[in-house]
């Protein structure tokens, strides 16, 4: 018990003090995971709303793919771009194994099936009434597709959250190819596991605080995203 | 010289229905037309095919202009304009709503400004102006979009029931809209409607829609 109450207890502290490594690893966090869900979303977007709004052969295989690709183990993903990332794999020259940018591959391949399958939800729900205005108010394929997209706005807004929270709590995939290197590839669940398994709760329930508080404000986000889009959109909810 | 619009020969067929035969008729520029029919008579699909917003089985939708047949490409789309009988609001405000057509046409801010405003007037929406369009009336609804369409000044204007499932202060705000237009005599307006004394105090030539034919009456 008493572990547990000094754990807390150096945590708060780090908390307070702003310790250097905890910021480094929140920065560190932040930063893999923003770039890979601005990555997921810069290729998830126009995906999912390339298969709600046009004719795509093999549509139906694609969004298969896409929903089974929202529970990728991340292990699995981990394991997958070690082999493809290692000396030995066909993309080992690129040296990429133990980067930051080995886990933003990881967590963007992670979130992008998330992206693009809730935005192709979102966008598909947005009732055909709407392309039509554009198109009769003078819109080119272009601003057809942007208007719609607009649209749905919120529901896409969603999916990024829901990327966001994916990726955030994801350890294992970026603890195989980034190899949890202290102040390089160190990150807020990489740390806590390390922490936890040497029995050093002080910074793992510091870190372990603060995923609480980015979780809460992403579901916050989403929740909002959420009821803002569901109850003023173009989306049909009578039908 | 306006646009004339000249259907000729169009035909059109859903499965299990013909609903236009052999259709051919002229829309002189600046005259107000009512075209009549009973449901399902293909009132809305003519004014589709019109539109160029989908293609006849047979037939040609021709748009001339000094004696030449223009080509059925964007420039001229944003010519025309088909009020669609549901309204499609976009989520935002009503003055976002009216300035869209003239936004994706790469107007200025300041000449979009001043358009939708005097728009809004026109269409006594002006007090909703920061509202957004989804919270409107079903009755400010359609004037919302006539409002979208009155602000790019359609020479091709054509109104698929505008004052259907509307109340009768509405009603005749509408159609006090399109007796403006008609006596600026600017646009072509080509105006859907089921009620009879509607086409007769709004429109300069009456028709109908039978058998798949225009015919005036």
């Amino acid at each position: 018990m008493d572990s547990i109450i000094q754990g807390f207890l150096g945590a708060v502290r780090l908390i307070i003090t702003l310790d250097p490594e905890f910021l480094h690893i929140i920065f560190l966090s932040l930063q893999v995971s923003g770039t890979a869900l601005v990555v997921a979303t810069c290729l998830g977007l126009p995906v999912g709303a390339l298969l709600a709004q046009r004719r795509v052969p093999g549509r139906g295989l694609i969004l298969s793919l896409l929903s089974t690709g929202m529970g990728l183990p991340p292990v699995v993903v981990g394991l997958f771009f070690y082999l493809l990332l290692s000396r030995s794999g066909p993309l080992g020259f690129l040296a990429l194994l133990y980067t930051p940018s080995a886990m933003i591959i990881v967590q963007t391949v992670l979130a992008f099936p998330i992206v693009a399958s809730l935005s192709h939800a979102a966008i598909a729900k947005v009732d055909p009434v709407i392309r039509q205005a554009a198109v009769t108010l003078g819109a080119t394929p272009m601003q057809e597709v942007l208007t719609v997209v607009r649209e749905a706005r919120y529901g896409i807004m969603a999916g990024v959250m829901a990327g966001l929270g994916r990726v955030m709590a994801e350890v294992g995939g970026i603890l195989i190819v980034g190899g949890n290197i202290a102040g390089y590839t160190r990150v807020i669940t990489t740390t806590i596991v390390l922490k936890t398994s040497m029995g050093d709760f002080e910074l793992a329930i510091a870190l372990g605080i603060i995923l609480l508080l980015i979780a809460l404000g992403i579901n916050l986000g989403l929740r909002f995203f959420q009821q803002a889009g569901g109850v003023r959109s173009g989306v049909i909810l009578w039908d | 010289m306006g646009l004339i619009l000249e259907v000729a020969g169009l035909a059109k067929t859903y499965p299990g229905q013909t609903v236009l035969r052999e259709c051919s008729f002229t829309f002189k520029p600046g005259r107000t037309y009512a075209l009549m029919g009973p449901n399902g008579s293909g009132k809305s699909t003519f004014l589709r095919i019109a539109a160029l917003l989908e293609p006849p089985d047979a037939g040609e939708v021709r748009y001339l202009e000094n004696g030449a047949v223009r080509p059925h490409d964007l420039a001229l789309r944003r010519r025309l304009n088909l009020l669609l009988p549901r309204i499609g609001v976009f989520n935002t405000s009503v003055f976002h709503n009216v300035a869209y057509g003239l936004k994706i046409r790469g107007r200025r801010a300041q000449e979009i400004e001043a358009r939708v405003n005097d728009i809004l007037l026109q269409v006594g929406l002006d007090h909703k102006r920061g509202q957004n369009g989804l919270d409107l009336s079903s009755g400010e609804t359609k004037r919302l979009g006539i409002a979208r369409s009155l602000v790019i000044e359609p020479e091709v204007f054509m109104l698929d029931e505008p004052t259907a499932n509307i109340d009768l202060k509405n009603t005749e705000i509408i159609e006090q809209i399109i007796l403006s237009m008609k006596a600026a005599a600017k646009a072509t307006i080509i105006l859907v409607t089921h009620d009879p004394a509607q086409a007769k105090r709004v429109g300069d030539h009456l028709l109908a829609l039978e058998n798949g034919h225009i015919v005036p009456l």
